[in-house]
């Protein structure tokens, strides 16, 4: 009973991964054949955008400012406070920029693209749309995987500069240390293969969030309960998803661009 | 039933060399578990209405769904507009989809689009111009009697008019081809009466060929015993003992085609399900 029960579960995975791959393969190759949605590109822009421009920002701000007081405190006893600066911006930039930015926006987006899809499934919303001739892959699908994109790669920007700026309030008013030190060390210990590696993986998230969100939508069924379930898988999966991948880039990253 | 539709003699039967809008052949379908269809064969003559009669979770919806490729049936072949749909691909069904009209059982309309865009759908996407979209509009919300809803959202509507918004979305290019499914399901008998009287003024005045999924034996009755007049603007009876020549029956139990013709030949079926049905 329960190797029959493992090997149900382990079919199922090898078969969700593989209709995940070929969902995700089709929403992005959707984007170099016609016909494309730009309208809709621009409104998913703006919901993921804007809409969690908020929160990331507040995030990425009183992150710096944790990653200042903590560091603060081991470096005192090194004497090496002066480096607080480096300190967070280089680990903002490279790692917890990326992945916190990511890991927030799946929460807000992912969920919300799976409930408004799998809503749309089980009131037959979407078979309405193939029944009139669109498909709900380019029109739905392909916008929220692009917005997602290009908008995490921004955030990630935003994330990252009011983490420094956090880092920089914490240390000038709370550790009473020298600001404009603080922001000259956090300027110049970044090297270019810093910034890159900092901005690849917004690209990689923004994929795994909307690619991910719309999958568990589009796979809703059960109905309004299959739309809570949906909306949950989404949400951790793609947080598990992003955390995965931001490790497999960093290695890769890390080889391509060794520390110096 | 009443008498006159007991004794109902088609007037007369559709040209036999017509080449069917849609046929079935040998078609089965299965989710997970026992077919959901089974062998299912047969065809939808120009200007035919075919209804779908049998009880609830006995596939009607999903053979409406197999006859405009939204789902892919396990075996044989479905041809739309003459043309095998049964293993193409998603891409090339879409320009075909477009000549068929869905009406979905619960309307299935666009939350977040008014009701003006909702009929629209296919002409936003067509790019037809903003003056003629609205001219076209309303002439198809004239036709359901739902003019004032032109810029309210589907929310605001009741079930019996967000149908009818639906019926009008379907209507609006002129399709070749109307699925029904189950359009006066849940509805109120005075309601179900405006839906079944929008179906015969299409089948009357554009002739269009259908398929109309229902549970109601009352409504598929109407549509056999009644023509939509269009001086009058409302349906009126057929003559006494008459009953509509291109409107025909298919009744479906356990996943299999079990009838297949005229109301005088479901009046008179000996088939102890159909009897049970129609009891």
């Amino acid at each position: 009973m329960a190797t029959y029960t493992i090997e149900r579960t382990a079919k199922q995975l090898v078969l969700t991964m593989q209709d995940y791959s070929l969902f995700a393969y089709r929403a992005f190759m959707n984007l170099f054949t016609e016909p494309r949605y730009w309208p809709e590109y621009l409104v998913q822009s703006d919901i993921v955008g804007y809409g969690s421009a908020s929160i990331v920002l507040l995030s990425g701000f009183f992150t710096g400012g944790v990653l200042a007081l903590q560091s603060a405190a081991t470096l005192s006893q090194f004497g090496a406070t002066a480096v607080t600066g480096q300190f967070v911006s280089i680990t903002m930039i490279r790692e917890l920029g990326p992945v916190l930015t990511g890991i927030m926006v799946a929460g807000r987006n992912a969920s919300s693209m799976a409930s408004e899809l799998g809503s749309m499934v089980v009131t037959e919303q979407i078979d309405a749309m193939r029944a009139l001739g669109v498909d709900p892959m380019r029109k739905l699908v392909t916008p929220r995987i692009f917005a997602c994109i290009s908008m995490l790669f921004f955030l990630t920007i935003v994330a990252d500069a009011f983490g420094i700026l956090g880092g920089g309030a914490v240390t000038v008013f709370l550790n009473h240390q020298d600001g404009p030190q603080y922001f000259s060390k956090a300027w110049e210990s970044l090297r270019y293969p810093d910034i890159i590696q900092g901005l690849v993986k917004p690209l990689f998230s923004g994929y795994i969030i909307a690619s991910v969100g719309c999958f568990y939508g589009m796979r809703t069924t059960g109905g309004t309960q299959g739309v809570g379930r949906a909306t949950i898988q989404a949400v951790v999966n793609a947080s598990v998803i992003i955390i995965l991948v931001d490790f497999l880039v960093t290695r890769v990253l890390l080889a391509l661009f060794p520390p110096l | 039933m009443n008498e006159s539709t007991a004794s109902a003699q088609p007037i007369a039967a559709p040209a036999p060399d017509d080449t069917p809008v849609v046929t079935f052949r040998n078609v089965s379908i299965a989710f997970d578990g026992p077919p959901v269809l089974q062998d299912i064969s047969f065809s939808v003559a120009p200007t035919e209405t075919r209804i779908l009669l049998g009880p609830a979770g006995v596939g009607k919806s999903v053979l409406l769904k197999l006859t405009n490729g939204l789902l892919r049936p396990d075996r044989g072949s479905i041809l739309l507009f003459g043309e095998e749909i049964s293993n193409m691909p998603e891409e090339s069904l879409f320009p075909l989809r477009t000549r068929a009209g869905m009406v979905f059982q619960e309307g299935a309309l666009f939350d977040s689009l008014t009701v003006r865009d909702n009929v629209a759908y296919q002409l936003i996407q067509e790019r037809v111009p903003d003056d003629e979209i609205d001219r076209r509009v309303l002439k198809a919300l004239r036709f359901v009697q739902l003019e004032e809803t032109f810029s309210l959202y589907p929310s605001s509507l009741s079930g019996g008019m967000r149908r009818r918004v639906a019926i009008a979305r379907a209507f609006i290019r002129k399709p070749e081809l109307l699925l029904y499914d189950s359009p006066t399901g849940g509805l109120d008998p005075v309601t179900s009466t405006t839906i079944i009287e929008l179906v015969m003024k299409e089948r009357d005045v554009y002739q269009t060929p259908s398929i109309l999924v229902t549970h109601r034996l009352q409504d598929a009755f109407t549509l056999c015993t009644h023509r939509f007049d269009a001086d009058l603007n409302r349906m009126v009876s057929l003559p006494q003992g008459e009953t509509d020549p291109n409107t025909t029956f298919l009744m479906l139990e356990e996943g299999r085609l079990i009838f297949d013709g005229s109301l005088h030949d479901l009046l008179h079926s000996e088939n102890p399900f159909v009897r049970e049905f129609l009891e």
